[in-house]
This record gives C-alpha cells, structure tokens and sequence, in this order.
C-alpha cells in the first residue's frame, strides 16, 4: 500500500524551472520534511501537491488514484500557510469550523467538533476569541485545527513553526511530531531549519536548486549523505577532496588516508562530520589517517568545543566534548586523526560547496 | 509607540491646520446655509435675514418628500451597483501582475479627468437612436430597427455608475491589494469552491471597506445634478437638480438652502445609521 507518489512532478515559469521532474513515494502514516534553502522549489512541489499550482508537468497519485488534475478543494488536503492566513473576520472556533460549514455541517455539530479539535491543540475554552486576540503560538495552534477539521488524507504545512521564538519552535516541533504520531495522518512539513527536520520527520527530503537530492531517514542523511550539498547543508562538515593512489588509499592536502569505499582510481570526496574528527597533542605517538596541523581557533560552545585547525592551507572544524579537550593552545601544533569508518566518500565535485570545509 | 490622547497645545498642534481649513471652508460655509435657510424671502428681489420654519414647512410636502426619497433610492442604488461591479473588479485587478495594474488604474483615473457634461453627452448620445449602440445590435441582426435609450431610468442608472466607479475602485484598491492570497487559497484546500471562498472569505474580511465604499459612492451620487437632467425624464430629477433649480433660476436662496441643509441632515443620518449597524454587528 502506497499513500501518495510523486511522478515526475515538474513546474517551469518560462525559462524558469522550479522544480524539476520530482519523484516520491510516501508510504501512509509518514512524516516528511521537504528540506532545503530558500529558493529550492520546496514550497512550491508543496503547493502542487495541495493543488494550488498546476504541474507542467509529471503526474500526482494517492492510493493509486490520479489527481493530478483535481482542483484543490475535491483533495481533501489539510494544509498550515507560513502566514496561517486564519480568517480574520471569524472567531478561533469559527475559523476551525469553517471547512464543515463549507460541507454543511449543522451549526450545534460544527460548535461541538471545533471545541474538540480546539482541545486536541490544547487551546480549550478558547472558540469564541476574535483571531486578533490570540498570541502567535495560539494561533498556530488554531491554523492546525483548522486543517485538521475534516481528518484529511494529507496534512501539509509550509513553514508553520518560522514565525515563532526559538523556545516555543523547539516546543511546536515536538507537539507537532507527537500529535501527527497519534492521529496516524501522513504529513508533510516544508523547512529550511535541519534541526526542524532531524526533529520530526521520519523522512527528509533534501533538494537544492529545484531537485530532489537525498530522501532518507533523518539520521541516515546525515550519517551517510548523497552529495556534497547535502552533506553541508544538513548539519557541519568538513569536506575533503583527494586522488586515490593506491586501492584504499587517498591523498588529501597534508597526508594521505586509508579508506574503505574509495573509487578504483581518479578524484573522491569526502565528508567527516566535525564530532568524529579527533584531535591529538602534536607529541603524540603517530598512527594512521594523522593529520599534521595548527590549531588556528577555539569556541567553547559550553556542551561541546569547536577547534579549527589548519592543514595544509586548509581548515578542518572539530567538536569535542569538554573533557575530551586536548592540552593544545591556538597557535599550537596539533596532531588531527580522521578515523576511516567516519568519512562518507561522495562523488568528485558533485554540487556546491565541493571541496570546501564549512 | 506611545498611544494616549494628546494633551497639551503642542501636542494638539498638528491637527490645527486642518481643523482650521474644515472650519473655514465647511463649518462657516454650513452655517451660513443655516443661516440664509431660515431668512425671509422677498418676493421678486432677494431675501433679508430672519428667523422663520416657512422654507422647511414648504418642501414637508408629498411632491418634495416623493423627490427626496427618490434622491435617496437613486443614490443608494448607485451606490450598490458600482460596489457590486466594482469589488469583483477591484479584487481581480490586485490580483493580476504589476504593469497590467497599473496601466488599469491610469485608465481609471483618466475617466475621473472628464467632466460631467462630457460623461452625460457621451451617454446620451451612446443611448441615443441616430447613433448609439442599438444601430450596432441592428448591424449584427439582433434588433429590428434602431431605439432610443435615453431619456431613461436606465440610462442615468448607466451614467452615474459609470461616473461612481473610478471612485469606488480607487477606495477598494488599496484594502484589496493587502488581502493575504493565503487566505483564498487556505479556503480553497479547507473545500471551498473559487466562487464560495470569494463569498465566504474575500467578501466578509472586507465588510469594513464595502461599507465605507458604498457610504462614499451613495454621498457621491447623491450631489449628482447634471446628470439626471441629461439622462433622465423630469421624474429622474434628483433633490439636487430641485436646490439648483431654486437657487439659479427661481433666485430663492432661502427655500434652496433649507433643502440642502434638509440633504445634508439625512444623508448624515443615514451614514449614521449605517456606520451604527456595522459596528453593532461586530461587537
């Protein structure tokens, strides 16, 4: 069983192409996240699964059935705007009961359930406040009632937690995850925050300039990402690009590696999460996959700290917990080991920011 | 912001100026009307001041109360027509890209350059047998022979709603282009129709602006006087064109200013009445 597929799904303006011919399978009961930065076609393929933007091209299908061409209202798609676009000249309760009077609901039925699902966001008692009365988190809370009025198949939000404080975005993550996983409804988030993504989504989909570059569990885009873009964009990491020499082995500025998973011969790239890099006193006994550099500068970042240091006129970035802080001041000689079972090796040049650490 | 009444003179001071230009060129103009509609006429010469209830007791008549409640019909028609053609107008205009927008609202405003002469000659002779459009719907085989429009209800209907409508666009605009698109579409996922999410969306968010549109379109076409003479049949003929009437031709300054001031008086009440009814609705 299959709840929605995107085949092919493309938009073009013009000259212009938005979104590239996308394709999706997204089983029942997921939550996903379309990650990427602004400007990536996210929005936009959100908009064509709503129906608010026709397709030029590529077809949409949920349980097998074609709706490429249904107009948006005959979806039964829940959907959250950025600007929540509640009704103003309704109240919180009308404003949530409005899909049901649309299908002719009762009146004394829509009063009921829009009490109910003013509960189920935790804003009970709450119907009858004028939509200017309501706080930003409050309002939230009544743009996902809304679209959840009529148990729709889909529940899409597009950037719904962006207008919100960090602490109470932190917050909506975690009750939005934990309302989606009750209610059992397949949704899908746009964000341009990784940490909104890593947080709820059991699938993230990373695009970039109007494609869709890696869709996989959270962890297992940043463990093992598909490319370079994804691979910085999703968190920090340092980029490395060498020459295999030998079969293993690669050369990289200011050392060589042994690595599993290298190409035959030519140019690899490598990424190495920031957290798995170690670092050593320069005085160390030397071993594999060393690095001779300079510590060039130290955050403390109060859980953890960044060193950075200098390679061979490059920079690596290194966390390490405070304990684990090597006796090294900036200035100093340092000693950096790139364990083999952290690298991800990635295509040569494969997207932005190759070869560049970040 | 701070936002608490201002209380000193300096604080008060901005609003000197147009409070004076209101006092020179309204409040003293008004009671001067007062003031001439409770004089004494002198008949076959001009009128001397006084203070007597004659000129009003004069148009309390079925004839001037029949002209009146017309007046009011007629504007109060005016008004809705070109709101009801407008706002859909208007909607659609914020709705279409820049340049188009723009090139629509220069247009509009180049109809608020012609006078009301130009507009009710243009109309008539548009509604007229020899040359208006009735000889085009005879071209295409739709009419047997050529008609005359005007004089009609019809034809002042035509032209004061073509004369209200830059106006109500102008006033509808500004509200319509800050409309959210968000909200059309999110009614449009939540399962409403294009048509039903304009009438359950778009209209009620804008009730505010439509009220305050149809009050400046009915004020606007109730000063209208040229107009219903050059469209409409004598029974067209609006309170206005009877103040002017009294005023220009029948030089009886006195009963033409206590029919205004009467107009005045109504119109202000019934705005009133109106502004009233939306905020009681709100509440």
């Amino acid at each position: 069983m299959s709840a929605l597929v995107l085949d092919g799904l493309a938009k073009r303006y013009g000259s212009f192409t938005a979104v590239h011919g996308a394709s999706l399978r997204i089983p029942h009961g997921q939550f996903v996240c379309l990650l990427g930065p602004s400007g990536c076609g996210k929005t936009t393929l959100m908009r064509m699964i709503a129906g608010l933007e026709e397709p030029s091209g590529g077809r949409l299908l949920i349980d097998d059935r074609d709706i490429t061409a249904a107009p948006a209202h005959k979806r039964d798609f829940g959907m959250v705007f950025q600007s929540l676009a509640l009704f103003p000249h309704l109240t919180a309760g009308e404003n949530v009961a409005y899909p049901l009077r649309i299908r002719g609901v009762p009146a004394a039925e829509r009063r009921g359930r829009a009490e109910s699902l003013l509960e189920l966001v935790r804003l009970p008692g709450m119907a009858d406040r004028p939509v200017s009365r309501l706080s930003g988190g409050q309002r939230q809370r009544v743009a996902i009632a809304r679209a959840l009025a009529l148990e729709p198949k889909l529940f899409l939000l597009d950037e719904p937690l962006s207008a919100l404080d960090a602490k109470l975005r932190e917050a909506m993550q975690i009750e939005l995850k934990q309302l989606q996983r009750r209610l059992g409804i397949t949704t899908i988030v746009v964000t341009h925050d990784q940490r909104e993504a890593m947080t709820m989504a059991d699938l993230v989909v990373v695009m970039s300039e109007g494609k869709i570059r890696q869709a996989a569990p959270p962890m297992e885009v940043y463990r093992r990402p598909a490319d370079a873009f994804v691979a910085d964009f999703i968190g920090m990491t340092n980029l490395l690009e060498g020459e295999v020499t030998a079969p293993g082995r690669i050369s990289v500025p200011g050392g060589e590696l042994a690595l599993e998973g290298l190409p035959r011969q030519g140019r690899a790239l490598l990424s190495v999460r920031p957290e798995e890099v170690l670092l050593h006193p320069a005085t160390a006994p030397g071993g594999a996959n060393r690095l001779s550099g300079t510590l060039s500068f130290v955050r403390d970042l109060g859980a953890s700290v960044e060193f950075r240091i200098e390679v061979a006129g490059r920079e690596i970035v290194a966390l390490t917990r405070p304990q684990d802080r090597p006796p090294v001041e900036p200035g100093g000689a340092v000693t950096v080991e790139i364990p083999a079972g952290a690298c991800v090796v990635l295509p040569p040049e494969s997207g932005v920011g190759g070869g560049r650490p970040s | 912001m701070i936002r608490r009444a201002p209380r000193s003179l300096g604080e008060h001071a901005p609003i000197l100026f147009p409070a004076l230009m209101l006092i020179v060129f309204f409040v003293i103009p008004f009671g001067l009307m007062i003031a001439v509609s409770v004089a004494r006429r002198i008949p076959g010469g001009f009128y001397e001041p006084d203070f007597v209830f004659a000129n009003y007791e004069r148009f309390l008549t079925a004839f001037f109360g029949g002209v009146l409640s017309f007046s009011l019909e007629l504007a109060a028609l005016v008004a809705v027509v070109a709101v009801g053609i407008g706002f859909p107008f208007t909607y659609r205009l914020a709705r279409l890209p820049r340049a188009a927008q723009v090139r629509w609202l220069v247009f509009l405003l180049s109809i608020l350059s012609l006078s009301e002469v130009i507009i009710g000659f243009a109309w008539s002779t548009l509604l007229s047998r020899t040359a208006g459009i009735t000889n085009l719907l005879v071209a295409v085989g739709l009419m047997a022979e050529p008609q005359s429009l005007s004089p009609s209800f019809g034809a002042l209907l035509a032209g004061m709603v073509y004369q209200a409508f830059p106006y109500t666009v102008l006033v509808l605009y500004p509200a319509l282009a800050r409309l959210d698109p968000a909200l059309v579409e999110a009614s449009r996922t939540l399962g409403a129709s294009p048509a039903k999410a304009f009438f359950t969306v778009v209209v009620p968010s804008q009730r505010n602006t439509i009220v305050a549109t149809l009050i400046m379109a009915f004020v606007f076409a109730l000063g209208s006087y040229l107009l219903p003479q050059l469209l409409g049949r004598p029974q067209h003929w609006t309170l206005s064109v009877l103040i002017t009437d009294q005023a220009i031709y029948q030089s009886n300054m006195p009963f033409a200013a206590a029919m205004a001031v009467f107009l005045v008086l109504v119109s202000l009440a019934l705005v009133g009445l109106a502004l009233l009814a939306g905020r009681k609705e709100e509440a």
